[in-house]
């Protein structure tokens, strides 16, 4: 039992990523991910990628923004210190519409934007979580699990057959660390 | 033409017949009998007023057309390629649109139906008994010749472009190339520029002098929203329609996503215009500007200020903002037409008040006028529609559209 970690298959173009990834699937290897310098149309419903619950979260940020700014509003000025503006009732809703609008959008901007760091786990002083560093410059890489596909030959293979013009064995997960 | 194309079928073109021909025809009867009864009933102000309102609205729809048209070629979008042909037939009758908008302006005037609020005898005579003030300081704009004048001239220079692109793109048709398409890049932003400037006034003339001693300067950019959201609606259900009957197999669920994000976007940006207006009115509560919100506040008027708000803004907001109902052509529908009849009540809302006021009604005048102008839109939409192939077969971009993914 080698000390491999993970498989990585470097391809230097997408279409040759993507006939890769159709050979691994026809082989029964599961994909645990792929990194790739660009957007690539279409890969994550080949990969089988689940909807992302972003926008879920941005709406509950959103609504929480929405909230706060009419408490806030509602605590200043009709519980806290009613003055009277312009003749109107202490409780004048439409004045609350613009900055219940306002924070709306802060929350929901700032909300994903701390999503971000979290999910990606970038928090500083951490080095950021990459498994190979040429994923962000010019290659398309496959990861493999080698542990859930204990049989590196064969992978090696598919990978070589499919196009791949390198393939490391990684003891680490994270290339990044060292 | 791509490798992938060979499912579709792009020189197939609409046949208007059957069904859609004769409901439409049947609905343009409806219209002119209500239009009769409206007459004959002695309730000659409230025909007319629905009568604008009804050709405003159709109007308005036709110009969004053109508008969206000039914007797809402007920002040289691809994902839209594949449905221009609707647009196009849209823009193609906007001349038609602009006559009836025009002869029933001119109508109204004539016959005292319309516009008495600044058209009528002594208003801008010190001397009458009838004098106003108001009405004789502004009518060095409102009065009938520079009125009439303003209105033919903004709607031929709307038609005008209009057609030009309709025709750059039945040259490109027949000659292919990208001579077409860059003509109409240039002649779509010259449009815009005049489009965007002109819209405001001719909302401020239509609608807005109705109640002449009112004025607000968002006015022409919430008319102007109405006209983008409708004019989106009648787009999308039209191609949903088309699609339903087994045409433009080309467009998907990935064209409809975008639809019903232009539809949630402007529906938000519609209220956010309708707010800014409200909002500053409200808020300063100087007389001149609230007798505006003061009328609509009436028992008469008051639950529809608000049905306008929900069927406009919060229903759209809430059903479209998921990506599934925006791609779910069923949901997409319903939505479409509810805001189509959503801006109906929008343009009732702002017309009535100021004309018929507590005579208001919703009964055969209302109903009938409104389902004949529909019809008319249908049948002479349609029609332009059955004209040419489904698709601008050459349009640089329809590859793209064909593909297109989100």
């Amino acid at each position: 039992m080698s000390n491999t970690k993970y498989i990585l298959g470097h391809f230097e173009d997408p279409d040759d990523l993507m006939h890769g990834i159709d050979k691994l699937q026809e082989n029964n290897v599961s994909i645990y991910d792929v990194f790739t310098p660009m957007p690539i149309h279409g890969i994550e419903n080949k990969l089988g990628v689940k909807r992302s619950r972003l926008p879920i979260v941005a709406f509950c940020f959103g609504l929480t923004g929405t909230l706060t700014g009419f408490s806030m509003i509602y605590y200043m000025l009709v519980h806290d210190w009613p003055m009277n503006i312009g003749g109107k009732p202490a409780f004048a809703f439409p004045d609350f519409v613009p900055i219940m609008f306002e924070l709306t959008v802060l929350f929901c901007s700032f909300g994903m934007v701390g999503t971000y760091f979290f999910v990606n786990h970038l928090f500083p002083g951490r080095a950021p979580r990459v498994m190979d560093l040429r994923a962000t410059n010019d290659r398309f890489v496959v990861a493999i699990d080698a542990k859930a596909n204990p049989y590196p030959d064969k992978i090696d293979n598919i990978l070589k057959e499919a196009g791949a013009v390198e393939i490391k064995h990684n003891e680490r997960k994270y290339v990044s660390y060292e | 033409m791509g490798n992938h194309n060979h499912s579709h079928n792009f020189t197939e073109q609409y046949e208007f017949s059957g069904k859609p021909k004769t409901w439409s025809l049947i609905a343009i009867l409806v219209g002119i009998l209500a239009i009769a009864f409206g007459l004959l009933t002695d309730h000659a102000e409230r025909t007319f007023a629905n009568l604008l309102l009804m050709a405003y609205y159709f109007t308005c729809v036709c110009a969004a057309g053109a508008f969206f048209l000039a914007v797809q070629f402007v920002a040289q979008a691809g994902w839209s390629a594949g449905l221009l042909r609707i647009p196009q037939a849209f823009a193609r009758i906007l001349p038609i649109a602009s006559i009836i908008l025009i002869v029933v302006c001119a109508a109204g005037l004539l016959t005292h139906n319309l516009y008495h609020h600044w058209h009528a005898d002594g208003l801008t005579d010190p001397n009458h008994p009838e004098y106003d003030a108001l009405i004789a300081g502004k009518s060095g704009y409102l009065n009938v010749p520079f009125f009439l004048t303003r209105l033919v001239f903004f709607l031929a220079s709307y038609s005008i472009f209009a057609l030009m692109l309709s025709r750059f793109s039945s040259n490109e048709d027949m000659e292919g190339g990208l001579n077409s398409y860059k003509k109409s890049i240039k002649w779509s932003a010259i449009f815009l520029i005049v489009f965007g400037f002109t819209t405001p006034i001719w909302s401020f003339d239509v609608i807005m002098s109705l109640e002449a001693h009112w004025f607000s300067t968002m006015f022409g950019w919430y008319n102007f929203a109405a006209m983008w959201v409708s004019g989106l609606c009648t787009i999308t259900l039209t191609v949903i329609l088309l699609k339903k009957s087994g045409y433009m197999t080309w467009i998907n669920e990935n064209h409809l996503h975008d639809l019903g994000k232009f539809i949630f976007a402007f529906s938000i940006f519609w209220t956010y215009v309708w707010f800014a207006q409200f909002l500053l009115i409200w808020y300063a509560n100087m007389p001149e500007e609230t007798v505006y919100f003061y009328k609509r506040f009436e028992p008469e008027y008051l639950p529809w200020f608000w049905v306008n708000i929900v069927v406009n803004f919060v229903a759209p907001i809430l059903i479209l903002m998921t990506r599934d109902s925006k791609r779910q052509m069923n949901t997409l529908m319903f939505v479409c037409i509810m805001l189509l009849v959503g801006h109906w009540l929008d343009y009732y809302m702002m017309i009535m008040p100021g004309t018929v006021a507590e005579h208001r009604g919703f009964g055969i005048i209302e109903i009938g006028i409104a389902i004949g102008f529909a019809g008319l839109f249908t049948f002479l939409m349609l029609k332009s529609l059955s004209k040419r192939s489904l698709v601008a077969i050459n349009h640089p971009f329809l590859n793209e559209s064909v593909h297109h993914h989100i």
